[in-house]
């Protein structure tokens, strides 16, 4: 099994697409906190699903200067639709090609089946990642973990 | 894992026995339709364990996916003020797919809250802080889609049918 990589490690830095002609390096991000959320795919039930959920809490993250990610194995048109369906307002990342690479150096990559935990990442303004979490696949983590991490990084 | 933060108080709205040895919070969106699918299945909770088991409701507006959930849980919030919380939330529930501003408003007037002031009440958005709170501390507790219900403070995963709520009551309260 591989480890989920652990608070006080570097994040590794990746280059995702965003949209069909958009890329974004983790990287950009530096000089804020990152929330990085894999997610196994898009489109599971409606109510309960982590990402539309997500989008109700942003603004609390966004009291944090933190920027929120979601980030799963589907191709970037698949997340188009999702994210249009859902009306998210924050970007999902397409691991897309080769299937999985980020969530492997994240140590998140479930290889029998082809796709991604469910897991949380804070990174702080440093690129250090601050706290980390893997759910049990079926449990949506909720957001408390992602605030109180984000509650505690240093000013 | 996650646990309730925000303990059941006098600013909650409370149905059954104050001694009761269980309690059973929801935090429900009004416009949510596997809330609609768990309200009958509460009731029959309630009635199941009787005296020993009190229910509280608390909002958690998805106000991004259901664009009446806000005002419905201020509606519900303002028929409070008037004694009448219980009946708007039943109300709402037993009629969740005519839900709509114009629905709020005859409801209110249906059980005899002055029609005025709730719509003065939605329009001012009198309430939304009350509700925003309600979020916010179910946020801080875990609450990770509508419903989520906690079973003496323990946040209850997994499938939210009669028998499985009965047995993970009975389970961690019983």
């Amino acid at each position: 099994m591989p480890q989920i990589l652990a608070p006080g490690t570097k994040a590794p830095d990746f280059t995702l697409a965003v949209t069909a002609d958009q890329k974004l390096s983790l990287s950009e991000l530096r000089g804020q906190p990152v929330v990085l959320a894999f997610y196994p795919a898009d489109w599971s039930p409606v109510c309960g699903d982590q990402m539309a959920f997500y989008n109700e809490i942003l603004p609390e993250f966004q009291k944090h200067k933190a920027e929120l990610m979601g980030i799963s194995v589907d191709g970037v048109w698949c997340h188009a639709a999702f994210a249009e369906a859902r009306h998210l307002h924050f970007p999902l990342l397409a691991d897309f090609e080769p299937k999985g690479a980020v969530a492997r150096k994240y140590g998140v990559y479930r290889e029998n089946d082809g796709i991604c935990e469910r897991a949380l990442f804070v990174i702080d303004k440093n690129g250090t990642i601050a706290w980390s979490y893997c759910s049990p696949i079926a449990v949506n983590p909720g957001a408390d973990g992602i605030l109180q991490a984000l509650e505690a990084l240093p000013k | 894992m996650s646990e309730l933060k925000i303990p059941v108080g006098a600013g909650d709205h409370i149905q059954g026995d104050p001694q009761a040895a269980i309690t059973l919070v929801e935090y429900g969106d009004y416009e949510c339709p596997h809330c609609g699918a768990a309200y009958p299945i509460v009731k029959r909770v309630q009635r199941h364990f009787g005296k020993r088991m009190r229910f509280v409701f608390r909002n958690f507006p998805l106000v991004q996916a259901h664009p009446n959930a806000q005002s419905a849980a201020e509606a519900a919030e303002f028929a409070a003020t008037q004694g009448k919380f219980w009946e708007m939330h039943d109300g709402i529930y037993e009629n969740q797919r005519e839900l709509s501003m114009d629905f709020l408003l005859r409801l209110g007037e249906k059980l005899g809250l002055d029609g005025r002031a709730l719509a003065k009440a939605l329009k001012n958005e009198e309430f939304a802080e009350k509700v925003r709170a309600d979020f916010l501390g179910g946020v801080r507790s875990g609450v990770n889609g509508t419903p989520t219900f906690f079973i003496n403070n323990h946040r209850h995963d997994g499938p939210f049918d009669y028998g499985d709520l009965v047995e993970s009551i009975e389970r961690v309260g019983g």
